[in-house]
């Protein structure tokens, strides 16, 4: 991966690049699960097709196997509502509205308001903090880094997808507190007056430790959907942008930006998507804290996936049916929207094959 | 002021002339030093901050230092273009960072308890005062729960792939193309929580006189849960590539279309399955939160995936992060190295096979 063939190498004029090559996909000749009836004539020597045979069984195998992906989608659903509606049942105050999370005493009292606000804040910081920067990695590795230096760098950015959360988590918690420490007493020092980045302290494991630390894991996803929509920019529209006398930035503002919209809008979805469930990164920077504030650099914070994993533990069972329970309000989140995400990539054709 | 001087005056449309003039070499950097001096001297000036706001003020002024100058030189288009591309380079810089301190934090800290007695013992009966103890069952744990994960999801995946490729027509098709995609973004706890509410609590009291259970195999079922969309989206990819005269030559021979499928189109995608195979295993492996719900974690080593608590790497890292032990922390990140390093194999590993790849671009 990462070896694109860069626009000008193969720039006949119209070239359409890796589009052209997938518009004639495998598999466009005519199979003979294609036609339900032999055709007539000239067929009468032909066995009978039979009707069960390895090729019905085999079919039936693969069509299983695909509907699993269908099944195991409402099984979710399914089960979590199932352990979840119980303990709702149980809840003394309103599931929505409520703010704390008592919900393994006699009378339990549990709801989501301030889990649902944290896992908001933090991944919309996050979103702030990592679009701009991605978008700039993306069209510096599709249009301005020479091609000796973009694939190893794609390479690179590929692999900090690779890296597991918890390690991150682990670094956010050791290595990358103190200077958001630092940072937030210098922001409480100069810029108090504005309520974000008011209060006083402690700092270091708030809103922002949490919501940079996933700003540096939603990175390379959106960076690399969206470098693959920059490449695929068609060669024509460039040129003829530069060949109007448009700098190289013109060019990218006139032709690659307005191509790779659509692309660009779903990747940062995608972002959104994986913000909302990280779990075990937040459940190590956030000060896990139930409350609604916007303060960000104030000890505190707290998102869904991040109580889950740290109030399980000690959760008796309608403990594990209130924490189903948020579980399902983040599936349902999530399912959103990863589904609006697609739904965009689905409707530009040409994103449908690379879009991982 | 002599550049502007001279752009007023020079109107000989002599070859020297004509093309655009560009703004030297020489202004860029001393518009850079420049905006680092001053930056220095605000900053340190009127003690407003340390080296960090330096850098953060001196690319401010470099942005619109050099916007004027070349502004002055080049016009306004042109000097647009320039700050554009310093944000660009800044933004690929700003980037690195954090991952090479990352990096650097693995070794630096990791290495300090790599040796024998790490991956030789487990944490059984090892208190807080204890400087030894290992990850052994951990990483028993990890390799039995991914590897019963990818048994259970390749065969799953592949089927459903060879579906949506040589089956797949019609509404069924693309409805069950659109929610792999979907599943894709399933969170890691959901599928957590998903394999608790159905086997850990409904399904494993049956085996265990009504008791619920934690075991490894949860685990790999949560893990097969987010492998899964994983590997039908990367096989479905290259079973795409793979040229369809392939197909048309082997039908004609007389070839009965699975046998075709089986013997003709898997071989020739094989590489590219793999990779995407290998990839979704290294996703599984560093996965925590399904391990934390389902597998309950342990200080023993369980050879049983079927029976009794069983940790994993990356549970073992969260668990040593949120452990109070002084010697805690050194385990963490060697265990950390550890798992980065088995992930980053399998990953470059997958990668060096994908450029090998004759099928993919």
């Amino acid at each position: 991966m990462g070896d694109y063939p860069s626009r000008s190498e193969n720039a006949t004029a119209g070239d359409l690049g890796v589009t052209a090559s997938r518009t004639r996909a495998a598999g466009s000749g005519v199979s003979p699960s294609s036609y339900d009836e032999p055709p007539i004539g000239g067929g009468g020597a032909l066995p009978k097709k039979a009707r069960f045979s390895m090729e019905s069984g085999f079919r039936g195998l693969s069509v299983s196997a695909g509907a699993m992906v269908l099944v195991i989608i409402v099984a979710i659903a399914i089960f979590l509502i199932s352990k979840a509606a119980p303990a709702i049942g149980k809840d003394t105050e309103n599931f929505l509205t409520y703010k704390q999370w008592f919900p393994n005493e006699a009378d339990p009292k549990f709801g989501i308001a301030a889990l649902a606000f944290g896992t908001l804040l933090t991944s919309v910081i996050a979103l702030i903090v990592a679009v701009p920067i991605s978008l700039g990695i993306a069209l510096f590795l599709s249009h301005y880094a020479p091609k000796r230096l973009a694939t190893p760098l794609g390479f690179i950015i590929d692999l900090l997808a690779a890296v597991p959360s918890v390690v991150f988590g682990l670094w956010g918690r050791d290595v990358f507190q103190q200077p958001v420490a630092d940072f937030s007493e210098w922001l409480n020092k100069y810029f108090s007056w504005i309520p974000i980045f008011g209060g006083d302290g402690p700092y270091g494991q708030s809103i922002m430790l949490g919501g940079l630390v996933l700003a540096i894991m939603v990175l390379p996803i959106v960076t690399s959907l969206s470098r693959e929509v920059f490449q695929q920019t068609p060669g024509m529209n460039e040129e003829a942008a530069l060949a109007l006398g448009a700098t190289k930035w013109e060019m990218v503002r006139t032709a690659v930006l307005p191509y790779g919209k659509p692309g660009v809008i779903a990747s940062v979805m995608l972002g959104l998507g994986r913000a909302l469930g990280e779990t075990i990164a937040l459940a190590l920077t956030l000060g896990l804290v139930f409350n609604i504030s916007f303060n960000l650099i104030e000890v505190g914070g707290n998102s869904v996936a991040a109580n889950i994993a740290t109030t399980f533990g000690e959760a008796n069972e309608t403990g594990r049916g209130a924490l189903i329970a948020s579980g399902l309000v983040l599936f349902a989140i999530t399912l959103v929207v990863n589904m609006g995400a697609r739904a965009i990539i689905y409707r530009r054709r040409e994103f449908r094959d690379s879009a991982a | 002021m002599s550049l502007l001087e001279r752009e007023v005056s020079g109107v000989a449309m002599t070859p020297d002339n004509i093309r655009t003039r560009r703004l030297p070499l020489v202004a860029n950097l001393g518009t850079a030093v420049a905006a680092i001096v001053v930056a220095a001297a605000v900053v340190l000036g009127l003690d407003l901050g340390n080296w960090v706001l330096v850098a953060v003020l001196a690319v401010v002024f470099y942005l619109i230092g050099i916007s004027i100058v070349a502004g002055r030189v080049e016009g306004r288009r042109a000097a647009r273009d320039r700050m554009w591309k310093s944000l660009i380079y800044s933004a690929c810089v700003l980037a690195i960072l954090p991952l090479a301190s990352v990096v650097w934090t693995l070794v630096s800290k990791g290495a300090s308890r790599l040796d024998g007695d790490f991956f030789g013992t487990s944490m059984n009966n090892i208190g807080a005062r204890d400087p030894n103890g290992g990850a052994y069952h951990a990483i028993i744990g990890t390799l039995e729960q991914v590897g019963i994960a990818t048994l259970l999801a390749v065969p799953l995946g592949v089927l459903g792939a060879i579906y949506l490729v040589e089956y797949g027509k019609g509404r069924f098709a693309l409805t069950v193309r659109f929610f792999v995609d979907v599943m894709t973004g399933i969170p890691s706890i959901v599928a957590g929580l998903f394999v608790l509410s159905f086997w850990v609590l409904i399904v494993s009291p049956w085996f265990n006189d009504g008791q619920p259970r934690f075991s490894g195999f949860a685990a790999s079922l949560a893990l097969t849960v987010l492998m899964l969309p994983t590997i039908v989206r990367s096989t479905e990819e290259m079973l795409r590539l793979v040229p369809g005269p392939l197909r048309e030559g082997s039908y004609a021979l007389g070839v009965p279309q699975w046998k075709t499928i089986v013997r003709i189109v898997l071989p020739t995608a094989l590489p590219g399955i793999v990779t995407g195979i290998m990839l979704a295993v290294a996703r599984a492996a560093g996965e925590t939160a399904p391990v934390l719900l389902v597998a309950g974690g342990a200080a023993a080593i369980n050879f049983d995936p079927f029976a009794g608590n069983q940790s994993s790497l990356a549970l073992f890292v969260y668990q040593q992060a949120g452990d109070a032990s002084r010697y805690a922390p050194a385990r963490a990140w060697t265990a950390a190295l550890t798992l980065v390093a088995l992930v980053l194999i399998l990953t470059v590993a997958a990668k060096l096979l994908a450029r090998r790849n004759r099928l993919s671009r």
